[in-house]
């Protein structure tokens, strides 16, 4: 009995030092794939801050000499303003009315009892396996005899089709995790089934309506394929596509492109930054059964 | 406060399940209804159709002189106390107690009256402004009754409240409960699966098996005159033991006797109950004598298994033929694994069920 003890003993023991060994190999996984990832984001910063001359004489890991004319010349020379105003219309209209309508569509999907739902489902994931180059050259027919072309609606409903099903996809997926029973005391204390969805429902799904809403945004303002085919000019021209007309007929303005694509990047990361917090908070909140 | 009645209510489930079948019940006003029986017996149905969560397939509602069979659950008016609580996580537990009353656009000052009222009676005073997540199990059941009394409805659902609390907490509970329903005088239905829950807490008791309705009657009447077997095996604890054997009449005396495979005893019986039947004797009733013993009603057994319980002991013995019988033995003489013994049947204890429909035919 002791010896089996003991043994037992030593082995939690060896598994405490392998646990030990474990965490200091995960730490620098981490950070050898933190130095991966971060990488290109670092040397486009600090590309964009070194003149242009010096950029293909001798490139140094760490800037020599600071300079933002790239980034006055953004703003100044060029008008980056508009781009970005662009994106964010774009983007952020196609994200309010995907949540919208998916949250709806997700409610119904994961809640009420109707005939055809796994169809419904296959079908809105079907959309999505369309090449989107397949589809450029009939939509911009559509949209041309539609008089949509270089307009914002232009562009936004083509990316709500296919954010959608993404959309609809999770919400379904984390409506179905929050337990009926909730809905039902809600039903039973005297809420309709509209007080039920609003005051119950809605403010638990917050940490997955705050991701699809991030991936969303990050798709619509990463689109190329669509901004660039319909699209005209400078006007309606979102951010992708104004960064890459940038390129002249006989330069690459490298220090331009790498800093608008960092001016690019800031509002994306900021904003997820800002949601994580929430994503995390809500995570912690709904993840306890009542 | 209301009573709540079911008339020839009938549930059947798209894919075919029957939940209900013409089942007529009725919880007084004022009464406690415990439905009891065992998993798949369609008591948590009978408790949803009653809220108005499941829609009945056939059959009438009424709680009071309404009839609700097509009232949404917010239209009726009752509460209902969820076997996993079903608290508003995102919720203060003051926001959970207070809202069915805000949903109902009672005046903020009256909400918090009745809020802090059901706390303060509850003790969950201290914990008003901490979300669901940073109280114990027991503190969650508390606000999920608070929740169901702050609203006064017309009556009270419960769906297994306690069986998610530790030994302990579950009996200080069910005493909590007990206390309530007198003071409240409200009309409460309960569902468990839990027997001694039932015959402790019911004024009545409802013994469901397959949706179909076995029996209606105060926890004495059940456990002294049980409608079938099933109800006879389901109530009491440790189980009825049961004995297959045949009855035969002797005499005018009113008089019979058994054969079965382990023993014979004479019983008394009324006409017509001969024929092949079931004896059922509860382990209360099986005496442990000496391995001397012989006669009438008696029979040589060896014990398999003993339980101590304190102040008596549960004695698991194996017959002669390897049938097996549970008895209840006084905690002197100690009984031991392997001993052999007799087990004297007391004939006030028996009842005889038909062997066929499993009826009570006699005692």
């Amino acid at each position: 009995m002791t010896s089996v003890g003991t043994a037992g003993f030593r082995a939690k023991r060896q598994k405490v030092g392998g646990v030990h060994w474990g965490r200091w190999l995960f730490v620098a996984a981490l950070i050898v794939l933190m130095l991966f990832t971060l990488f290109p984001f670092y040397w486009a910063i600090v590309a964009s801050l070194t003149p242009d001359a010096a950029l293909f004489r001798d490139p140094s890991l760490w800037p020599q000499q600071i300079i933002l004319d790239h980034y006055r010349a953004l703003f100044g020379e060029r008008d980056f303003i508009t781009p970005i105003r662009n994106s964010l219309v774009v983007a952020g209209t196609t994200t309010i009315f995907c949540l919208c309508i998916g949250t709806l569509a997700a409610y119904a999907l994961a809640r009420l009892e109707f005939k055809g739902k796994a169809a419904i489902m296959a079908f809105i994931l079907a959309v999505t396996m369309f090449p989107q180059i397949s589809i450029v050259s009939p939509l911009y027919l559509l949209l041309r005899s539609l008089h949509l072309i270089d307009t914002y609606p232009g562009l936004i409903m083509p990316y709500m089709t296919f954010a959608m099903p993404l959309t609809v996809w999770v919400l379904t997926g984390s409506i179905r995790q929050i337990p009926k029973d909730l809905e039902e005391a809600a039903h039973v204390d005297g809420a309709t089934r509209r007080q039920s969805f609003t005051k119950i429902l809605l403010p638990l799904a917050i940490p997955s309506l705050a991701t699809t809403g991030i991936l969303t945004f990050i798709y619509c303002w990463n689109e190329f394929l669509f901004a660039l085919s319909f699209t005209l000019g400078p006007e309606r021209q979102t951010v992708p596509v104004a960064i890459a007309l940038f390129r002249g007929q006989y330069q690459v303005p490298w220090g331009e492109i790498l800093a608008a694509a960092v001016v690019a990047t800031a509002p994306v990361a900021a904003m997820v930054l800002i949601f994580q917090r929430r994503i995390v908070q809500g995570l912690t909140a709904g993840a306890v059964k009542g | 406060m209301a009573r709540i009645a079911l008339e020839h209510v009938d549930k059947t489930y798209p894919n075919g399940y029957v939940a209900a079948r013409d089942l007529s019940l009725e919880a007084a006003d004022g009464e406690l209804l415990v439905l009891v029986g065992p998993s798949g017996s369609g008591k948590s149905t009978v408790l949803r159709l009653m809220a108005g969560l499941e829609r009945v397939s056939d059959g009438v509602i009424r709680i009071g002189k309404r009839d609700v069979t097509d009232l949404p659950p917010q239209q009726r008016d009752i509460a209902m106390v969820f076997q996993n609580y079903a608290l508003y996580p995102h919720m203060t537990v003051r926001d959970n107690l207070g809202f069915g009353l805000s949903i109902r656009k009672q005046p903020r000052s009256v909400i918090e009256d009745r809020v802090r009222a059901v706390a303060a009676s509850l003790g969950l005073d201290a914990l008003l402004d901490r979300k669901p997540a940073q109280l114990s199990g027991g503190q969650r059941q508390r606000v999920a009754l608070g929740r169901a009394i702050v609203r006064e409805p017309l009556a009270f659902l419960f769906d297994e409240p306690l069986s998610n609390l530790d030994a302990q907490l579950r009996v200080e509970t069910r005493v909590e409960l007990s206390r309530l329903h007198r003071k409240l005088g409200a009309t409460m239905v309960y569902v468990t699966h839990d027997q001694s829950e039932a015959l402790t807490l019911g004024d009545r008791i409802a013994v469901l098996k397959e949706g179909v309705l076995q029996q209606v009657d105060t926890p004495m009447k059940l456990y002294e005159e049980p409608a079938n077997k099933f109800v006879a095996g389901f109530i009491g604890s440790p189980g009825m033991n049961f004995f297959e054997g045949v009855l035969t009449r002797v005499g005018s005396g009113g008089m019979c006797t058994f054969q079965g495979a382990d023993f014979t005893i004479r019983v008394p019986c009324d006409a017509g109950a001969e024929g092949r039947v079931v004896l059922g004797i509860r382990p209360q009733h099986l005496e442990i004598t000496d391995d001397s013993a012989r006669g009438d009603g008696v029979v040589r057994a060896e014990v398999g298994v003993v339980e101590p319980m304190g102040n008596e002991q549960i004695v698991y013995v194996t017959l002669p033929d390897g049938g097996r019988a549970v008895a209840v033995a006084p905690v002197q003489p100690r009984i031991t694994a392997g001993e052999k013994v007799s087990i004297r049947v007391r004939p006030e204890g028996i009842h005889v069920f038909d062997a066929r429909s499993g009826k009570r035919i006699g005692r």
